[in-house]
């Protein structure tokens, strides 16, 4: 059974209520409660589908009521009780096996199996995060995101389209003019006054982010949930810097496909890994899609580091025209099987790729306290990065 | 709002006198339900702040709201004792629960448990718990929230764990055996002592000092132990803990004599109103209805409970009891049992037929069956969940020299071990506030030796 007992104790506002012990108690739980929720964080985000949809910024989640423990004895496989009825013999069975489990009648259990809803504002989410994490936080405007120019009012002038006249400012100009004049016309072309445009550089605050999955039959559920958790977590903080993302889903194996966000974590296809296919489509999508003029992209891949050796030419091709492209390219590699860390083939790729100097990071997860790390070690790249 | 909960307050009174109850004055409040609600929550009208009532608070205030529940009055035995009333229950409501506090207050200052306790504790409960929720606000102000809290984490988690047997106020355990007088010396001893040969043996032995081990035997009252025995507790911790110990002494006879105290008082508003000629018809008839309503056996919708109303069934016990044995006989085991005695001495087969009580087993496939008729089975099912004020039965079974404190549970007094993740939990609350290792011995679902063990 699921109640939502949240707003229980703020309602009924009576003067008597402020004073209420039980209210001050309670408000005292619901705090510990968000205590505990927050340093569960990473299990909240992975299950819950809350990735980009931006109107959507909370996120319910259903939690229990603290238990205050005591010692307690186990459950017995046989519990004894006394009760009292009518016409109840030995031998009756009050109630069928598998109906609901014991408990409903008995005592004291109640308690524990109540559950109720808090609901958290992303923003407060990545607040916590961002202290826990020690992040900084990061300004929107900075050096090497693209700029953008746009047209901006700046002045008036006495001639131009007449959409753009000013009728205030002509008729303040008009009654200046009769001020001074005496008896006059009430209107020449004097009086018109326009408002100008003028074309101004402004940083641009659009972005596209490109995920780019490995769905081949390697990564399991348990990999795909963290990077999952990684995604959403490096999505939201891009978040901060930039007014509008659109993000794009690319799943591949040998193949290529893009996909639409519901989908993109339910695919799981058969055969073997090519990398170059998914990152040769993201390019295309960038090229057909997002200007450079206009974007700043980024690009986020996933696998467990396995890559067909046959591929090794054409996936650094791939990575090395997108590193000339994007803002910043990022590799999480989860789960992995190697003896050390990033010593897959995608690993050592990325390595390769950071020696040139491109703006690319590699990180490891096997756990979230490691995805964690890596979205940590992302921010803090980037406000180097911005910082240069 | 009236001052008095009823107008017939003092022909109440004056009845109760002839009927000989025999009760130290009860100071009545009426106050509003919600307010009700919460003194039935904390236990106490004033009580120290702690989470965990806010969860206890909000379940009874869901089972309030979709009309589970109506509390008509809380009272607090003592010196004098204190009733409170809902301000909400009408006038035959209130007439009849003032018959019934009536007899609460007889009860509780004629039986033995009560009586010690409110010499041990103090006769005014209200103003002492007041105190302590007063000295743990100031603790929370000098200290902090969490830190007091943390204290209360353990000292509210191990609030059963009080050991009645013993006093209130009792010395620390001796470090060093008493000193045996000596024996003066016979004729014997000193003609013994002059032979030669004898007298290197006999010479005293330079002693070791012996420290004696702490404590001497299991010790179960842990409040009490950890508040004098941490290695590192400060003073105000150990007022937090003394102060919950106070309390719990205080709600031990209300505990464990409940069937008994509720039976009682039911008895006597229903024999008091049944007596009451100066009552109005229309009164009477109301305030009976509402009596039938408290003690009657199961929810009306319901034909079978699994559980057992306690005034119903002290009620009917006590109707029995008078009327077999009279009175006197009557007020001899009010004096002097609790419920453990008075069921098992007390409720026959008979009138367990008579109620239609049954033993039931419930499985852990949902499965519920009665069980034989067994009148020791019935009993031991009713005292149950009151064995050892309803808790596990742990002990400190060891101080060691390193500062590691042993609890060690009694699964053979229990039946079987404790469930390990709570017992995990209430370890780590005690790890706090003792600031050592701490060991726990109990034993598995398959009944093997099982060590919890603190970091």
């Amino acid at each position: 059974m699921s109640h939502e007992y949240s707003t229980a104790a703020t309602q009924a506002a009576r003067w008597y209520d402020l004073f209420s012990r039980g209210a001050r108690d309670w408000l005292r739980h619901n705090e510990k409660v968000r205590e505990s929720v927050r340093n569960a964080l990473p299990d909240l985000v992975s299950g819950a589908d809350v990735l980009t949809n931006p109107d959507n910024r909370v996120v319910r989640v259903p939690v229990r009521f603290l238990e205050h423990y005591r010692f307690r004895l186990r459950d017995a496989d046989t519990q004894s009780g006394a009760g009292q009825g009518q016409g109840v013999k030995p031998g009756d069975v009050l109630r069928p096996s598998g109906d609901g489990g014991r408990g409903s009648g008995g005592a004291g259990t109640g308690e524990g199996g109540l559950e109720f809803v808090v609901e958290l504002k992303i923003d407060d989410l990545l607040d916590w995060i961002w202290d826990e994490l020690k992040l900084p936080h990061l300004e929107p405007k900075a050096a090497n995101t693209l700029e953008d120019t746009d047209f901006v009012r700046e002045g008036w002038d006495k001639r131009g389209v007449r959409a753009r006249l000013d009728r205030r400012r002509t008729l303040r100009e008009a009654v200046k003019r009769r001020a001074v004049q005496g008896d006059a016309i009430p209107f020449s072309n004097e009086d018109l006054r326009f408002r100008q445009l003028a074309r101004r550089p402004h940083p641009s605050t659009v972005a596209v982010i490109i995920y780019v999955l490995d769905v081949s039959s390697s990564m399991d559920e348990e990999s795909r949930r963290l990077a999952k958790t990684f995604f959403f977590w490096s999505l939201q903080g891009l978040r901060r810097q930039h007014t509008r993302i659109e993000s794009v889903f690319v799943g591949h194996t040998v193949n290529a496909w893009e996909f639409s966000e519901e989908e993109f974590f339910q695919v799981r296809a058969a055969g073997g890994t090519e990398a170059s296919s998914g990152l040769e489509l993201a390019q295309r999508i960038l090229e057909q899609r997002y200007d450079p003029g206009r974007y700043n992209s980024y690009l986020f891949y996933a696998s467990d580091g396995d890559n067909f050796a046959a591929d090794h030419d054409a996936a650094w091709s791939a990575l090395r025209n997108l590193a000339s492209r994007l803002n910043f390219m990022g590799y999480l590699e989860v789960n992995h099987r190697g003896p050390e860390r990033l010593h897959t083939e995608m690993g050592r790729l990325f390595g390769d790729l950071m020696k040139t100097g491109a703006c690319a990071g590699a990180y490891s997860a096997s756990g979230y306290e490691d995805v964690w790390e890596a979205i940590r070690e992302f921010f803090v790249r980037q406000a180097e990065i911005k910082g240069e | 709002m009236p001052r008095m909960p009823s107008r017939f307050q003092s022909d109440l009174e004056n009845l109760a006198e002839r009927m000989q109850l025999d009760y130290f004055p009860v100071e009545f409040e009426l106050v509003p339900p919600s307010f009700m609600m919460e003194v039935a929550v904390y236990g106490l009208p004033v009580r120290m702040p702690h989470w965990s009532f806010g969860v206890r608070y909000i379940h009874q205030l869901v089972q309030h709201r979709m009309g589970y529940s109506r509390i008509f009055e809380v009272v607090f035995p003592g010196n004098p004792g204190h009733a409170f009333l809902a301000n909400n229950n009408s006038l035959a409501e209130n007439t009849l629960v003032y018959a019934h506090v009536l007899g609460h207050a007889d009860f509780s200052k004629n039986n033995e448990l009560f009586r010690r306790t409110h010499n041990q504790v103090s006769p005014r409960i209200v103003d002492l718990a007041a105190g302590h929720a007063q000295r743990i606000e100031q603790a929370i102000e000098k200290h902090g929230r969490e830190r007091v809290e943390q204290v209360l984490d353990a000292a509210l988690a191990l609030e059963q764990h009080i050991d009645v047997n013993q006093n209130l106020e009792r010395p620390l355990f001796p470090t060093s055996p008493p000193e045996k007088p000596k024996e003066p010396a016979d004729e014997f001893h000193k003609r013994f002592e002059s032979l030669t040969g004898e007298r290197s043996e006999m010479a005293p032995q330079p002693k070791e000092p012996v420290r004696l081990p702490v404590p001497p035997r299991t010790e179960y009252d842990l409040l009490w132990f950890l508040a004098h025995y941490a290695p590192e507790m400060e003073d105000w911790e150990r007022d937090v803990f003394l102060a919950v110990r106070e309390e719990s002494f205080y709600f031990y006879p209300v505990f464990a004599c409940q069937i008994m105290n509720e039976g009682w008082a039911s008895y006597w508003h229903a024999r008091l109103l049944r007596e009451a000629s100066f009552l109005p018809q229309d009164v009477y008839l109301d305030a009976m209805k509402a009596h039938s309503d408290v003690v009657r056996p199961v929810a009306a919708d319901n034909q079978v409970s699994l559980s057992v109303n306690p005034y119903h069934l002290g009620f009917a016990m006590w109707d029995q009891i008078v009327e077999r044995d009279g009175m006197d006989a009557a007020r001899k085991i009010l004096a002097q049992e609790d419920d453990f005695s008075f069921i098992r001495n007390w409720l026959d087969a008979d009138l367990a037929d008579k109620l239609d009580l049954f033993v039931y087993d419930a499985k852990r496939n949902g499965e519920i069956t009665v069980g034989e008729k067994d009148i020791y089975r019935l009993h031991e099912a009713l005292l149950g969940p009151k064995f050892n004020f309803g808790s596990p039965r742990v002990g400190i079974s060891e101080l060691r020299r390193d500062g590691t404190l042993e609890l060690q549970h009694e699964y053979e007094t229990d039946g079987r071990g404790l469930d390990l993740d709570r017992a995990r939990h209430v370890m780590n609350y005690i790890h706090r506030i003792w600031r050592r290792p701490v060991v726990l011995q109990t034993v598995d679902a398959r009944s093997g030796q099982k060590m919890l063990t603190t970091d």
